[in-house]
């Protein structure tokens, strides 16, 4: 039995739960969620193994076949993504321990990341359209609650607007859900994968497909990213990093699932659609990532430039570039919630948001200044580190489809990328030093430890990569054939029956 | 203020005992009929609320000295506990099982582990419900 | 009946979108419950009204209404349920907080 697939989204609730019984402890809370957290990274690295040698688990609950029961799918993208969300997650909650403080803790912060965790892992994990929407709702929910959680005036009426907008948005997704049941009348995935295939994708499902882009771009922060910087930059820096790393890369999971699996059949329609929202996207990122001189907001705007370079992949969709964008959605994960883990640990520090205030903290903190400038390096691409590799590939799918204005786009985005940060870099961290060695605020050591143990873990994706390429090259294998996956899935149901 | 509220609670003192039982009746209904944990809890909060609204909320609190939303929590863990128990027996996360048991005095009863689940649906809505309307009514 | 439903929905997602347009925060978050319900309409409408017999064990009969949609609706009424909860919550905290219930004057700084 595949019970093992199911845990990564039900041990994250039962720790939730019991939390909620321990509010006033805040030591063991901590324990507990760092504990379920380091159980599910161990859990869906032995899943990643179990799926690369036995090809694509699934468990469907409460023993109803496909497709009339909900199931649970592992594939090797959704179990690599898991994997991510797990071990960015470990390392927040670390960096959460000494800096959240006790209000927080309290009010039952580790309950609601670790629901937040499962909704995510949920939605990566789920095999019907449904579920993921109520996967979506229960990491949304969690974290509406987080981002306004602390109840200061400016989180308050920024969690308003960023409440409003997923609502508007879920409401959207369930009319597409709609039209879709209306349509092929199932909600199964893979079941509707085939069902579009044997009728073939007519303009009302291409049109389904359209509002389903609509809905997910709003939540993965593609073109429709208007609400982003302003939601993602008020809550405390550990669950910025946790909303930087997990949330859009959700909604860019799901653009990449819908896509491949289920309306691959009209590129000329729905890909160059995304194809011209991925390159929008870069531009208009990279202008906010230019013009702005808060490093929050200009760290939120990189969010929104890699979500649209992670997309050229999808858009271009050679095998090559698909490989690219799993891995460097893996790379962007782990990455950007090392940078909002030390862009917050720079606002801690100084007190201030603005690059014009703060300078010569690499005197005060050299190892801080320096794994900043890792960070950067890996974001922007440079070789030994985790980006590069990913780069390189969408670059080289973007040739072999003769994408020129992606490629250049993307590359060009790169450059932007690295002067926005180095900006950072130069303004903040050279320069003189504006704190004294008796205001010197100590580095929280826990936090510390987690901005190390994700500059290890970005160092190694790029020296493994090879290690890390044979899972991707599995995970690409399935989304470019997307017959394997439906196989996987219905092959027993009709020997079976119910 | 006092308000004149005499109606109000001579009424609850009746209504409250068949608005729960209702929901009870609802709860165990779910099985083979419209009804269920949903449902049963939505009622049974609901008839909670109405004690809130017709008494005071001091008065409420030390006659049910619950915090409801622990409540909620444990009808999480409840639900999601016999998820977990499917797991202990090897077999598909959330599988059910029913079986017919011979009792004294009552006879032949048909019982499920879905009521198990239900029941912590139920203690969910009505957890979630009693905290949401109180969280909005204790504010000043 | 379905095309009835049709127009009923149409009213729906106009009314909807007519308050989720307006600058007051009750207005707003009216609208957005009023556009669920539309949601829940079409999900049901879609699903085609009832045609067959109740699809409960008891009832053999052939053929049974497609429950699906309805099992459907239920999650998302409660999840919307939820949602507007919360976001009442919220609004009314904003409102204590920044004294305003008016879109426009909770903006915020362009650069804060």
């Amino acid at each position: 039995m595949n019970n093992i697939i199911v845990l990564p989204l039900i041990i994250p609730i039962f720790s939730a739960v019991v939390l909620v019984f321990l509010r006033r402890f805040a030591a063991v809370q901590r324990l507990i969620a760092f504990a379920s957290m380091l159980a599910v990274s161990i859990i869906s690295f032995v899943l990643l193994e179990l799926v690369r040698k036995e090809g694509i688990l699934k468990l469907d609950f409460g023993g109803w076949k496909p497709p009339y029961g909900i199931l649970f799918v592992a594939d090797s993208f959704s179990v690599l993504m898991v994997l991510a969300a797990s071990i960015v997650t470990l390392f927040c909650l670390l960096y959460a321990f000494s800096t959240i403080g006790d209000r927080h803790e309290s009010m039952f912060f580790y309950s609601f990341v670790l629901l937040m965790v499962a909704g995510v892992n949920g939605s990566f994990l789920t095999g019907d359209i449904f579920n993921l929407f109520v996967c979506f709702e229960v990491m949304l929910m969690a974290s509406y609650v987080l981002v306004a959680l602390g109840g200061e005036k400016v989180q308050l009426r920024e969690s308003l607007k960023y409440v409003l907008i997923n609502v508007v948005a879920s409401s959207v997704f369930l009319i597409a859900l709609a039209y879709l049941y209306g349509t092929v009348k199932t909600l199964n995935m893979a079941h509707i994968a085939e069902r579009v295939s044997e009728v073939g994708q007519d303009p009302i499902l291409t049109l389904v497909s359209l509002v389903l882009l609509i809905v997910f771009s709003l939540k993965a922060g593609l073109v429709l990213f208007f609400w982003l910087p302003g939601s993602y930059v008020v809550p405390p820096a550990a669950v910025q990093a946790l909303f930087a790393a997990l949330l859009t890369k959700v909604g860019v999971y799901a653009l990449i699932r819908t896509f491949t699996l289920m309306f691959p059949h009209h590129p000329e329609t729905t890909h160059a659609i995304l194809g011209c929202f991925a390159g929008l996207t870069i531009v208009l990122g990279c202008l906010g990532a230019l013009s702005s001189r808060n490093v929050l907001k200009i760290a939120a705007y990189n969010i929104v430039i890699s979500v649209g370079f992670i997309l050229i992949g999808l858009a271009v969709r050679t095998e090559t570039a698909l490989a690219g964008s799993v891995f460097y959605l893996f790379h962007d994960m782990v990455a950007k919630a090392l940078l909002f883990l030390l862009v917050g640990m720079m606002v801690y520090l100084t007190g201030e948001k603005r690059i014009d205030f703060m300078s010569g903290l690499i005197r005060n903190y050299p190892l801080f200044g320096w794994l900043y400038f890792l960070a950067m390096l890996a974001l922007v691409g440079i070789p030994p580190l985790s980006g590069f590799v990913g780069k390189v590939l969408i670059g080289k799918g973007a040739i072999e489809a003769g994408s020129y204005v992606l490629l250049f786009l993307g590359f060009a985005s790169s450059l932007v990328v690295l002067f926005s940060l180095l900006k950072i870099f130069l303004s903040s961290f050279f320069g003189e030093t504006i704190i004294t060695n008796e205001d010197k605020k100590p580095l929280p050591k826990a936090s510390m430890a987690s901005l190390v143990s994700l500059a290890v873990c970005i160092a190694g994706i790029g020296m493994g990569a090879e290690q890390l390429l044979a899972y991707v090259q599995d995970a690409v294998k399935t989304l470019a054939n997307p017959s394997i996956y439906i196989d996987a899935i219905l092959s027993d149901s009709d020997s079976e029956g119910v | 203020m006092r308000i004149n509220d005499v109606i109000l609670r001579t009424v609850v003192k009746v209504v409250i005992l068949i608005i729960l039982t209702l929901g009870v009746y609802l709860f165990f209904s779910g099985h083979h009929a419209p009804g269920g944990g949903f449902i049963g809890g939505l009622v049974l909060a609901s008839g909670i609320i109405l004690l809130f609204v017709t008494y005071d909320i001091e008065t409420i609190q030390r006659k049910m000295p619950f915090d409801f939303k622990k409540v909620a929590a444990l009808g999480v863990f409840i639900a999601a506990g016999t998820g977990l128990g499917a797991i202990y027996f090897d077999l598909p996360f959330l599988s059910h099982t029913d079986g017919h048991f011979k009792f004294p005095f009552i006879g032949d009863k048909h019982l499920t582990t879905v009521t198990l689940f239900e029941a912590g649906v139920a203690l969910t809505v009505i957890g979630t419900l009693v905290t949401m309307i109180l969280s909005i009514s204790e504010d000043e | 009946m379905e095309q009835l439903m049709m127009v009923l929905i149409g009213i729906l997602v106009s009314v909807a979108t007519y308050l989720i347009l307006s600058r007051n925060m009750i207005r707003v978050i009216i609208g957005t419950a009023v556009l669920s319900h539309a949601v829940n309409l079409l999900i049901m409408a879609v699903g085609g009204l009832k045609k067959g017999n109740v699809p409960l064990i008891g009832h053999e009969e052939e053929p049974f209404t497609d429950a699906l949609p309805q099992a459907l609706i239920l999650t998302a009424i409660v999840i919307s349920f939820a949602t507007t909860a919360l976001l009442l919550v919220l609004a009314y905290r904003t409102y204590k907080t920044s004294g305003s219930d008016d879109f426009k004057e909770l903006r915020g700084m362009p650069d804060e």
